[in-house]
Order: structure tokens, then C-alpha cells, then sequence
């Protein structure tokens, strides 16, 4: 009844069958695959955020004037502060090291001069920095007539640590994910025997390697889905018809990294040499070198030029480029292009390398 | 060239400095039961990758059915079915749906290789739906010899399909491969158990990447021409080193629970036996023995080195 189906399809879906059957049958696995990358977009869109919010802020006004009320009434009343009260000058030390206070004010007028002081904070730089620049903005408030900079902040108008993160985020998931899960199971059929089996019997090498990425290519997909989902839904991220792009462009990284676990496997003889080479020789270039977390421009010229053998780096450069600012495909066409030969030479690489360790 | 369903001629294979096999050459009758015998390390292993087109000799040449293996790997594979050094199969698999994948590699169905299986298969039909992983020693062996034969192989190449099975499961699958043999399978076994080598038809002494000796069980024990004896005494390890300096025996070495003694004619048991006891040791016991293949490879070990 199946005897239309060529049968090298037939073969096809029978290898991919068996890695399906043997995904389901280890929930332990499929659980940190699935839930790993949506709890790390989570913690990283949520909890693990650069914005500074509720700066604990105590004032110190030796005479009140109007200006000094106008200031106390400012801080108490913008979100991103929380008023302390006023404290006596004596008590700015007890309320810094107690934690009371982040940072206090203290406003000084000498003879109808107002002159402004604040203490912050340091043990927290990024707290300290950020409340300085808050405050300072906020003491100022007023003067703003008088020295008119207005400044904004497009694509990202609140600063949201999230935009930064989420092309980031996708950038590193993707390339654990799919590099771990496939050079993990083509070692671990290698060292339990069964590839051998497969080798010797009619089956072609390319159907095996096909065999062994498409379901991870498909469970790739769901994470893709159920991480966009999450980013347009609680991260708030911008939904536009350019989800397209983002859909395309992340399709071709999840192939590319597939190619990248099909080289490991050739390169490497047990699982846990996978794994590590994997996640070590992966995450951390990915994190360092990407412009993730550190700008690629702030770089030593030399990181510079190793970034652009990084994968993630043009990755995350498109995704920030159509995901966050909108631009239209053609403004990532250099990335693009990048991820296309990238995927391609590893996956000549891959498959030569595969059959060579073969035969 | 023609005649032999497995024809290998001089093989050398080296991995870095390691040689495992060197000079290579046997003939493997069609419709026999041909065993490789040789301790771990051998270059049995070597020798079944090779065969099985998993891998090029350096030098040197396969035939199966008269297909050369480095050219027409494609029908070799074919006509083989490979069983290797572990029992390989996919632990999360359960028995039936192991048996399935591997008949699908070779495109056939279940039913149409069953009757060929149906005697090793019959004992796990009872549990079809309980993962490989979970089966014991001696169930996973039979699984893993169902799916070698699940296509209907004219050879089958079994490395080492014994090791680490219970005893009983052992001479079970010895009956097994006798009944495969009477269906006209031709069968290339690799065993480290000498007592197992007299239930194949040939077989060949293999040592240090090495070949030596190939012939029938009865032959090969039958060219073993010294005179033999059991040793046994208290203190096994003082018999030991006092019968390896004793005047007339020539080799001494554990077999079993006792010692095995070559010794040359000027060797009296009962002399011997009387004067170890006046050098002290307890309940000494020297009797004539007959050699077995252990004896034999155990004297052309000495040979070679």
C-alpha cells in the first residue's frame, strides 16, 4: 500500500520517527530544551533587568524654600523613586549603610542660593549611577527652560533592558539548544553502537544526518514559537508584519546551528565532550563576543575581527535591526548573507567530515 | 576466490601505533559455522569492522559472496547482518518497535523475516511493549540477534555475542545459531570463551592482530602433542612456581581451578608428586589431562613471543 513512497523516504521517516519516539520518551530532556530557554527569556526580561526602579531616595533641607518643596514633591511623586521622608543631616550615613536609602539629597540654600548635593550609594554601580542621573535630572527639573536638551530615546523610548535582551536571548538559546541536542545524539548512537548499525545497513549517509536534524529542526521551531509568543506577549516587545523576517532570519540561525552540532559530533567522541564543547566553546563566545551583553564597537580591534566568526553576533545585529527598530529585510542583507554562508560551509563541512568519520 | 562466502587476504589495520591486525588471512566456508578465537584485544573487533564495511583495511582485501567490501559495499551490506561487541539497540525503543526500525532500514516488513526469528523471538513476544533498555543481559542479546536477522542475511557476523550473558543464556544462544546454521546461514562468531570454540565447525586462533592457526576444534586440540597433566594442591600458588622450576615440565599455568602441566617424557607424576610433598606442600595431586583449545593457544602464545 506504501509502495508509491520511494523508499528512501520511507527510510527517511522511520529514522526521524524513531527520534521523535526516543524525545518523548525522555521527558527530562525535552523539558530543560522546552522550558530552559522560555524561563531564561523570563529572568532576563523580568527579574535580571538593568533599569533602575524605586530608588529609595531620603532629602536633606537645612531651610525650606519654595524651590526645595518643589523638588521634595517632584522626587516623591515620579515612579521610579521611593520617598524616604526628610532625615536630618547627621543621619545620612546611618541611612545609606542601613539600606534605608539609596541616595540622599541634600539641599542647601545660602543666602536664596540653592546648591544641591547628592550622595548615593556605591556598593551598586549601576544602582549609584543610575540614581545620580535620575535625581540629577529631576533636581534640575525646573532649569529645563534654561538649558533646553531634550532628549529622546527612539525604538526603545523607556529603556526597556528586555529589547536589549530578547534578540540576545535568541541568539544563545539557539545555538546551545540546537548544537547540544544534535552532537549529543549522533555521539551517544556512535558510542552505544547503533550508528554503526545504521552505517552498515543500506541507508545513505545523507539520510541518516537528515534523519537526525529535522526533528530537532521541528523542536527548534516550538521553542522558536513559544519564545516569540512570550517576547510579543509579556515582554511587550513591537508586533509588526516584519515578524515575518524575524520568523525567516531565525529559521536559517536554528539550521546553522544544527550544522554547528553536526560538526561537534564529528569532532568529538563522548556525550560529555559534546555537552562541553557545546556549552563551553559556545556559550561563552556567544556571551563575551556577540555585542549581547558587551558592544561589539567597544571591543579590542582583535575581538573585534574574532566576533565576526560568532555566529550570534550577526544574529543578534539583525534581530535588533528588525525586531526592535523595524527596519525592513533589506537593511540586514549583510547578515543575512553572513548566517547564509556560515550555514552553508558548515554543513559541507559537517556532512564531509561525517562520512570521512565513517567510512 | 569464488567458493568462499568470506574471503579476507593478508588485512592490516593500524590505529596510530597500535597495529590490531597484521597480515590477516582466512576463508570462510559457505554454510559454516566459523569461529574467531582470541583473548580481548586481539584484533577480532578490527577484523568484524572491516568485514562489515564499516571500515578500509590499510592493506590487504575482503570478499563477501565474491564482492569485494571496499568496492561493492552497497550489496554487502545487503547480504550481511552485523551484530556487534554490545548489544546495540535504541534503550528507549521497546522490543517490537527496535525490531521494526531495523527491519525499515532494510525496507522490509516484520512478517516477511519472521519465520527466521520466530524461534529467538518467541521469548520476548511475551513483553513487546517493554523497552530495550530495561531487558536483562541474555533478552537484549536475542533482540539484538533478531534485528541482525530481521532482513534475512545470507552471513552473519556475530563479535563477541556472548560476553557478559549468564550461562544459560549462553549455551541457549549456541543452540540458536545451530539451528540458523541448518537453515543454510552462514555464521562468523568471535568468542574470548575457549570452551565455546568446539561448537563451531572451523575456527581460527587469533593473537596480537595475528592468525594462528585455522582449523577444525577436534584437528587443532589433536596437534597438541605433550604430554598433559592436572595439578592440584593446597597452596596453589607454591605448586605454581615449584612446578615451573621441576625437572621435565616445560610450561605451567592456571586453567580453571588447577594447574595445567606440559611436561616433556622424562616427567614421573608420581615422583614429582611424591617430592613436592617432602618439600612441604599439602594434598598435592598430579594427573595425566586432556588439552583443549586453551592448552593449545596457550602453547602457540609461547610460540610467538
Amino acid at each position: 500500500m506504501t509502495s508509491h513512497i520511494p523508499e528512501g523516504i520511507m527510510i527517511l521517516s522511520s529514522i526521524i520517527r524513531k527520534e521523535m519516539l526516543h524525545l518523548r520518551r525522555d521527558p527530562q530532556t525535552l523539558l530543560v530544551t522546552v522550558f530552559m530557554p522560555v524561563v531564561l527569556l523570563l529572568l532576563f526580561g523580568f527579574a535580571i533587568s538593568t533599569e533602575v526602579n524605586d530608588v529609595k531616595v531620603a532629602v536633606v533641607v537645612d531651610t525650606h524654600t519654595d524651590r526645595t518643596r518643589d523638588i521634595c514633591m517632584r522626587l516623591q511623586t515620579n515612579p521610579y523613586f521611593t520617598f524616604v521622608g526628610e532625615a536630618p543631616h547627621a543621619d545620612i550615613d546611618r541611612l545609606l549603610r542601613t539600606s534605608e536609602a539609596d541616595a540622599v539629597v541634600v539641599l542647601h540654600t545660602d543666602a536664596g542660593e540653592l546648591s544641591t548635593q547628592i550622595v548615593a550609594d556605591g556598593s551598586n554601580t549601576t544602582l549609584a549611577q543610575s540614581a545620580q542621573a535620575y535625581i540629577r535630572s529631576v533636581v534640575s527639573g525646573e532649569d529645563a527652560a534654561s538649558s533646553p536638551i531634550v532628549s529622546r530615546v527612539l525604538y526603545n523610548p523607556q529603556l526597556k533592558s528586555s529589547y536589549n535582551f530578547v534578540p540576545g536571548i535568541l541568539g544563545m538559546i539557539f545555538i546551545l539548544i540546537c548544537a547540544i541536542m544534535t552532537s549529543v545524539s549522533i555521539v551517544s548512537e556512535r558510542q552505544s553502537g547503533t550508528m554503526d548499525l545504521l552505517l552498515v545497513s543500506p541507508v545513505r549517509p545523507h539520510t541518516i544526518i537528515l534523519g537526525k536534524l529535522i526533528p530537532y529542526f521541528l523542536l527548534s521551531c516550538v521553542i522558536l514559537a513559544a519564545m516569540l509568543l512570550i517576547s510579543y506577549t509579556a515582554l511587550g516587545l513591537p508586533f509588526s508584519a516584519g515578524v515575518v523576517n524575524v520568523v525567516a532570519i531565525s529559521l536559517l540561525y536554528i539550521v546553522l546551528a544544527l550544522s554547528v552540532g553536526l560538526l561537534v559530533s564529528t569532532l568529538v567522541r563522548t556525550e560529555v565532550s559534546a555537552l562541553i564543547v557545546s556549552a563551553i566553546a559556545f556559550m561563552i563566545p556567544v556571551l563575551m563576543l556577540s555585542g549581547m551583553i558587551f558592544p561589539v564597537d567597544n571591543m579590542p580591534r582583535a575581538l573585534q575581527w574574532f566576533s565576526a566568526i560568532v555566529p550570534a553576533r550577526w544574529y543578534i545585529s539583525a534581530m535588533r535591526k528588525i525586531m526592535i527598530q523595524q527596519l525592513p529585510l533589506a537593511s540586514v542583507w549583510t547578515e543575512v548573507s553572513i548566517l547564509a554562508g556560515m550555514t552553508v560551509l558548515m554543513l559541507v563541512l559537517a556532512i564531509r567530515k561525517f562520512k570521512n568519520s565513517t567510512n | 576466490m569464488s567458493g568462499c562466502a568470506i574471503q579476507v587476504r593478508d588485512v592490516s589495520k593500524s590505529y596510530g601505533s597500535v597495529k590490531a591486525l597484521d597480515g590477516v588471512s582466512l576463508d570462510v566456508r559457505p554454510g559454516e559455522m566459523f569461529g574467531l578465537i582470541g583473548p580481548d584485544g586481539a584484533g577480532k573487533s578490527s577484523l568484524y569492522r572491516i568485514v562489515a564495511t564499516l571500515q578500509h583495511p590499510d592493506a590487504g582485501s575482503v570478499a563477501v559472496d565474491g564482492l569485494d567490501v571496499a568496492s561493492a559495499y552497497r550489496q554487502v551490506r545487503d547480504i550481511i547482518g552485523y551484530m556487534p561487541e554490545r548489544f546495540s539497540l535504541y534503550p528507549y525503543l521497546t522490543v517490537r518497535e527496535n525490531l521494526e526500525f531495523f527491519a525499515s532500514l532494510f525496507g522490509v516488513s516484520v512478517q516477511s523475516g519472521y519465520d527466521l526469528i520466530a524461534p529467538i523471538f518467541s521469548q520476548l513476544e511475551r513483553f513487546p511493549d517493554r523497552r530495550a533498555g530495561a531487558l536483562s543481559g541474555g533478552m537484549k542479546q536475542k533482540l539484538a540477534l533478531s534485528c541482525a536477522l530481521i532482513h534475512r542475511p545470507r552471513i552473519l557476523l556475530l563479535d563477541e555475542p556472548t560476553t557478559g550473558v549468564d550461562a544459560v543464556s549462553r549455551s541457549e544462544f549456541w543452540d540458536m545459531l545451530a539451528t540458523l546454521r541448518t537453515q543454510g546461514i552462514t555464521i562468523m562468531v568471535s568468542t574470548s570463551y575457549m570452551d565455546e570454540a568446539r561448537l563451531c565447525d572451523r575456527i581460527a586462533l587469533i593473537h596480537n592482530g595475528r592468525i594462528l592457526d585455522t582449523d577444525t576444534p577436534a584437528r587443532l586440540v589433536a596437534s597438541l602433542d605433550e604430554r598433559l597433566f592436572d595439578a592440584s594442591a593446597g597452596d596453589m600458588y607454591a605448586l605454581l612456581s615449584q612446578l615451573r622450576g621441576y625437572p621435565g615440565v616445560t610450561d605451567c599455568y592456571t586453567f580453571g581451578a588447577t594447574l595445567h602441566v606440559v611436561a616433556d617424557a622424562s616427567f614421573d607424576p608420581v615422583a614429582a608428586t611424591a617430592a613436592l610433598t617432602a618439600r612441604g606442600l599439602s594434598c598435592v595431586s598430579i594427573t595425566p589431562a586432556h588439552g583443549d583449545i586453551e592448552d593449545l593457544f596457550i602453547k602457540l602464545m609461547g610460540h610467538e613471543s
